[in-house]
């Protein structure tokens, strides 16, 4: 429904904007943190602000070695989700046939159960199949749950593209890759690319399924889960967590701002 | 769909690509089938295999005095679950659960309410990027947040001692069960953290449900002589509900799993997801951590039937 002129009421406003802010404003306190002059406690307000965090965290090997591997899983379970999401969505995005809820729903599964249950049941596997813990073992457990993600957007996109479009170029003598490669592709390529952002997102900053995962080695989000628990440097920490917050925001803007005002496209409408 | 078989008969020799393409365009199934194979493949070995790993080690089970894992089926370790400690663990998530997703809803709802109603253009941007950037962004570093805002030097005993509230704060701690020695080793803090974390989980599929009332309805209703209340009560809530369902399956769902928050801002006492853990890490105990993960599926796969009959899906 769209805004009709009529007025919200006070109450109704300053619950929508306490809200927002209840989801935003810890956010700016971490921001703030990584500027304190106090390692050993959270006091508030924090005593003094340095910017020396920022350099001591720059001469930190482990939390290079930790970025290094989250961006290597994230990168490599991106790519796998990417073109494991598009087939599938290709296979069922305007399909008919037996199975086909059983399939989409086996698809959704690694979102919709607890990220534990993911966790102990890869972790299960590798032990009765006695795999060792490796960054395969990592990028196993992210792709499996960025799949969803880029075939939720593949299929989205698919299903306002007509199927005319595929038809007029087989008719026109194009085979299927060529019809893959210039009609569908050019079609999907702004939802493949949000949906491979937000899957690589929500791989930098997994640390659910990861713990169980990745054993002895560290990313990003479990070296700061051991700080956490063991606080060493705690506004090193807040540094890293800034970083983090950053390095994630940006694809997910970006996906956004790909998929938007794709609805009206197909003139669907509201 | 037009016949693909003409439109290459007249050429007598055609491309091998072209001719792989007619093959398939007639055999849509045999398309399927390819094109699913990797994705299924890879779906139903990593992660169903899985799950039916953990099945099996559920039936399996710990020799006491080795510590080592015995291979060979029995019902002990489901014995084990069934301990009082165990089940005060699983009751103790699903309260929480419960209460996170009451709470959840009601904050969600004004913010989803006017993000669906009332803002447009740019605001509604706005509201959708800032519920959508925590959604996918940050999990750790947002139960960070709270742990500095809850340390007993932090920002909120800070906010509370300027405005002479402290007595109010040590009496809510003072209190059985839910207080502790500080907020962030409490229940309070969890729930906190809980519905903090899961809140755009909520918003989002409340404001589609509200999206998708017709304003005709509402308008009618007022014609028919409603006061904008009763309105709401009787047009608009009934009609958010199962965007409210769908979305207490996220919260429901990722308080019954999540180990990381209560581990960090919490009492020492354990949930699901931390016994998970637990069991399986330093108690070197998988089958029993196994057995505990089949708890919140059975849970969920409960509450999907339930929601689905509400209507959730058709919110998502």
């Amino acid at each position: 429904m769209r805004s009709d002129g009529a007025r919200s009421t006070i109450g109704l406003r300053i619950g929508a904007v306490a809200g927002l802010l209840f989801l935003h404003l810890p956010l700016a306190l971490i921001f703030l943190y990584a500027f304190t002059t106090e390692e050993k406690s959270y006091a508030f307000p924090p005593p003094d602000y340095t910017l020396k965090w920022f350099a001591v965290a720059w001469e930190r090997q482990d939390i290079w070695n930790a970025m290094a591997l989250s961006l290597q899983v994230g990168i490599t379970a991106t790519v796998a989700a990417i073109i494991l999401g598009t087939l599938a969505a290709a296979a069922l995005a305007r399909t008919r046939f037996f199975g086909r809820e059983a399939v989409s729903l086996l698809i959704i599964l690694p979102i919709a159960l607890p990220g534990v249950v993911t966790g102990i049941a890869l972790r299960s596997a590798f032990d009765l199949a006695e795999i060792p813990f490796s960054f395969w073992t990592i990028v196993l457990g992210h792709a499996t749950f960025c799949v969803v993600v880029v075939y939720n957007n593949a299929v989205a996109r698919l299903r306002r593209t007509s199927p005319s479009m595929m038809e007029a170029s087989l008719d026109l003598g194009a085979d299927s890759l060529q019809t893959f490669r210039y009609v569908m592709l050019p079609n999907l390529a702004t939802a493949l690319l949000a949906g491979g952002m937000l899957a690589f997102a929500l791989s930098f900053d997994e640390v659910i399924v990861t713990t169980f995962t990745a054993g002895q080695q560290s990313t990003l989000p479990i070296w700061m889960l051991t700080e956490l628990v063991r606080p060493r440097q705690r506004p090193v920490t807040n540094v890293v967590a800034v970083f983090v917050v950053a390095i994630t925001l940006l694809p997910i803007l970006g996906a956004y701002y790909l998929t938007r005002g794709t609805e009206q496209v197909a003139g669907q409408g509201k | 769909m037009m016949d693909a078989s003409t439109a290459g008969a007249p050429v007598p020799r055609e491309r091998l690509s072209l001719r792989i393409s007619d093959f398939l365009f007639e055999r849509p199934r045999l398309l399927i089938l390819l094109l699913l194979g990797a994705p299924l493949l890879w779906i139903g070995v990593v992660y169903v295999g899985s799950l039916l790993a953990m099945l099996t080690q559920s039936f399996f089970s710990i020799d006491e005095f080795t510590g080592q894992v015995v291979y060979e089926f029995t019902f002990k370790t489901y014995a084990q679950l069934f301990r009082p400690s165990n089940l005060d663990i699983i009751v103790r998530t699903v309260i929480m659960a419960t209460c996170v997703t009451i709470t959840g809803a009601l904050i969600a709802f004004p913010i989803a309410y006017y993000a669906a109603r009332y803002a447009s253009g740019r605001v509604k941007a706005l509201f959708y990027i800032a519920v959508m950037l925590p959604l996918w962004s940050s999990y750790l570093v947002r139960v960070y947040a709270w742990k500095l805002i809850l340390a007993n030097e932090g920002v909120l005993n800070w906010g509370v001692e300027q405005v002479g509230l402290s007595p109010v704060r040590d009496a809510i701690l003072a209190l059985p069960v839910i207080g502790g020695a500080s907020l962030s080793f409490s229940y309070i803090g969890t729930f906190l953290v809980f519905v903090y974390l899961w809140l755009p989980f909520m918003i989002l599929p409340i404001q589609a449900s509200l999206e998708r009332v017709p304003l005709t309805m509402i308008e009618a209703s007022g014609d028919l002589g409603a006061r904008p209340r009763q309105t709401f009560r009787k047009v608009v809530l009934p009609l958010a509900i199962p965007g409210v369902v769908a979305g207490s399956i996220f919260t429901f769902s990722l308080t019954l799993g999540d180990y990381i928050a209560p581990q960090i801002v919490g009492s020492s006492r354990l949930f699901l997801g931390q016994a998970v853990y637990v069991y399986q890490g330093t108690a070197g105990n998988l089958p029993l951590a196994a057995a505990f993960s089949v708890v919140p599926i059975l849970v969920m796969a409960v509450y999907l039937v339930v929601a689905k009959r509400l209507g959730a899906f058709n919110a998502l």
